[in-house]
């Protein structure tokens, strides 16, 4: 095992204000059990899955509640025992959308089952550890929520030779990552050397940002007695360094084809809590059904790192750490370059819930964004990690040119929100992107169902 | 021979004779190359009303004009010309008028303007609908309201949209009823209706009443008082009344009556 500074550096990328030192010391505690949880059933990236408790059901905790429904899709669990009282809606979530949500009144006696655990999981069978992955209800847990079974199981013609485990948390405030890298590195470990089993890959690459010198050393530590090709890639503090494309390119060098996918250049990145949640679910038959959020933001009291069970309200979570200090102004749902504003804390949490910012009207710019034309500066063109040109595709998107955005690579854009931190002009230009890309997908999507 | 001969005369020759030996080609090429057109096109054309809105699905009038001779297509989907246009195209076509259809205008089935209204959050970002309600569901407490930043408006071939105090409002004597704008609302509140028709629901809330009272003061609480008085020109889709426009609906009363305030004439 060796510990080496990245030798590559992605083109473009900013350096925002990362606010971690709010919550980076708080040691992660467990909330109390909220009243009720309302466990959505799309926690991931595809098909919802389907309820399978009615109302009224009793269910034991890490009991089966909601079945995977296709491929592309993951199985839910209950966090807690307790009692069915609805199959609802949730609140309108930080995608915009609402799901369908397992109501659940947590009772006594807290009765659980769990997932018979694969003790000896060096000699078991490749296709029971990844029958198990997708069991347990494992999904990519930086945030897209990708399904992991699906990850780890690469088509014949794509032999994966290098795993990357994702612990560069470039997104400024968040600090759950940083926490599991500190209190479970054993577990991020033995998950690590699941995988690398599962996929049958030679090297295992450690990434984590500079600006997290204690998370490198107790991954050392951890990761020292690892066999084989292992080693510990200390990156440059620069965001999006934590974008899966960008960190291949900053560890291995190789560059993933416009439209590809990080396999077609022999490489699957994990998110180091995921990799803890694959531990978990191998050696203890712990199903996904908690994980690790940062409440934090100047609005917050005591920013914290709570071991959460999905299904508890953005409410709770708030008041676990002891309630608002003033008039949270923008209440972001995941970290402040890529995730959501959300408009109401009785949001549900999720296996891709990473954090949640509170902010109060001083820190947070709530009117800060303008129509106002582009001024051709060529910043945005600067700071993008893509080499796209976001003025050119935001001024396509007004004008409602979709053909236009397309040939300007629009779809390759990876929505980091690079370029409208630094716009001067303050043209909300990720926001634009992020239309014309959902128009182009309805357009593909009708051009699909024609056919 | 004389300078003026050979200077004037001789080119005006020279490109008049040009131009009779060019015309005789083209009159002869018309003759074995003509492409007959229908004449029938040109006809409906004229009964066309030339606005190019796209509102009957096709490229323009001149389109719609071929498609209609050539390819079969309908005669009445052209909503600016009416039923009067309709049937000078049925008769340019040698068919029997269909049925007079009634002029019809779009509506937009919201009155919670601002001051009704409760907005939950402040939005920042593109001034446009679908932007706005892909930001975790729009700033309007409302789920259903309109959200007033004006994609109908901006799609409105002949400008007959206004937003005003926070919701859109389409000038009903304008409207031409091309539906563009009932296609980009992302809410779908905007709904094309009989000109004639005169009372409304002008609320898309499916909320129960209490949730509805709560975000907006002119919403429908589903307290089915205007589902008895009117017959059955008014129904209840759940908690919301709608209005049956094929029934005739007179009983102007009921707008006074309706507790939510969102029963209106327009």
């Amino acid at each position: 095992m060796k510990t080496t500074s990245s030798p590559f550096v992605f083109s473009g990328g900013i350096h925002p204000a990362y606010h971690k030192g709010l919550s980076a010391g708080e040691p992660i505690r467990a909330i109390d059990l909220p009243p009720h949880l309302a466990v959505p059933m799309s926690q991931h990236l595809g098909a919802p899955a389907r309820p399978v408790v009615k109302h009224g059901d009793h269910v034991k905790r890490n009991q089966l509640i909601g079945e995977a429904a296709g491929v592309i899709s993951a199985p839910v669990h209950a966090p807690v025992a307790g009692k069915v009282t609805g199959i609802g809606h949730t609140a309108v979530t930080a995608a915009g959308r609402t799901c369908e949500a397992v109501i659940i009144e947590p009772h006594t006696p807290a009765d659980a089952e769990t997932l018979a655990p694969i003790a000896d999981w060096p000699r078991a069978d490749k296709a029971a550890l990844l029958a198990r992955v997708g069991e347990a209800g494992i999904v990519g847990m930086g945030g897209a929520g990708f399904p992991t079974k699906v990850k780890l199981s690469p088509p014949a013609g794509k032999p994966i030779d290098t795993l990357i485990l994702n612990g560069a948390e470039c997104e400024p405030y968040l600090t759950s990552d940083h926490r599991m890298m500190l209190e479970r590195a054993e577990g991020i470990r033995i998950g690590a050397e699941i995988i690398r089993a599962v996929l049958g890959a030679k090297a295992v690459r450690v990434a984590i940002e500079d600006n997290k010198p204690d998370a490198i050393a107790a991954m050392e530590k951890a990761f020292a007695g690892m066999a084989g090709d292992v080693a510990i890639f200390v990156l440059a503090t620069s965001y999006p360094q934590g974008a899966e494309k960008q960190q291949i390119y900053s560890v291995t060098g190789r560059e993933v084809p416009r439209g590809g996918l990080p396999m077609d250049i022999g490489c699957v990145v994990e998110n180091v809590s995921t990799a803890y949640a694959v531990f978990d679910a191998v050696v203890n038959g712990q199903p996904l059904t908690h994980r690790v959020v940062s409440v934090t933001g100047d609005a917050v009291n005591t920013p914290s790192n709570l071991l959460v069970p999905n299904g508890a309200s953005y409410a709770d979570l708030v008041a676990a750490c002891g309630g608002l200090k003033c008039k949270a102004a923008k209440i972001i749902s995941g970290g402040p370059m890529m995730g959501f504003a959300v408009n109401a804390l009785d949001v549900p949490t999720g296996k891709t819930t990473s954090g949640v910012v509170l902010l109060s009207a001083a820190r947070a710019a709530t009117s800060g964004y303008t129509s106002q034309a582009c001024i051709s500066c060529g910043r945005c063109v600067e700071a993008c990690p893509m080499r796209l040109i976001p003025s050119e595709i935001s001024q396509f998107v007004e004008a409602d040119d979709i053909e236009g955005a397309e040939t300007v690579c629009i779809m390759d854009c990876i929505e980091c929100g690079s370029c409208a931190y630094v716009c001067p002009a303050h043209r909300p230009l990720t926001q634009h992107c992020r239309r014309g890309k959902a128009l182009i997908a309805a357009k593909r999507a009708a051009a699909a169902a024609k056919r | 021979m004389d300078p003026v001969i050979t200077s004037v005369l001789v080119p005006t020759l020279c490109v008049g004779g040009c131009g009779l030996a060019s015309a005789v080609a083209l009159g002869i090429a018309d003759k074995f190359l003509s492409v007959p057109e229908d004449p029938r096109v040109q006809a409906v054309l004229a009964a066309l009303p030339g606005a190019n809105c796209g509102g009957c699905g096709f490229a323009g009038c001149a389109d719609y004009a071929s498609a209609i001779v050539l390819h079969g297509a309908e005669a009445s989907l052209c909503a600016p010309a009416g039923s009067a246009g309709a049937a000078a195209i049925a008769q340019v076509m040698g068919q029997a008028p269909g049925a007079a259809a009634e002029r019809k205008v779009a509506l937009v089935l919201c009155c919670g303007d601002e001051t009704e209204a409760v907005r939950r959050a402040h939005y920042n970002g593109i001034t446009d609908c679908a932007a706005a309600h892909a930001t975790a569901g729009g700033d309007k407490a409302c789920a259903y309201g309109c959200l007033g930043y004006g994609s109908c408006a901006r799609v409105c071939p002949v400008n007959a949209v206004r937003v005003e105090k926070g919701i859109a409002a389409i000038d009903k004597e304008a409207c031409i009823a091309c539906g563009k704008c009932v296609k980009v609302c992302p809410r779908k509140l905007v709904k094309l209706v009989p000109a004639s028709a005169q009372i409304h629901v002008l609320c898309s809330s499916k909320d129960k009443g209490p949730a509805v009272k709560k975000v907006c003061g002119t919403g429908c609480i589903g307290c089915h008082m205007c589902a008895k008085k009117a017959g059955d020109a008014i129904v209840m889709d759940g908690s919301l009344a709608v209005v049956d426009y094929a029934k005739e609906l007179k009983d102007t009363e009921i707008i006074a009556k309706c507790p939510g305030h969102c029963i209106r004439k327009a």
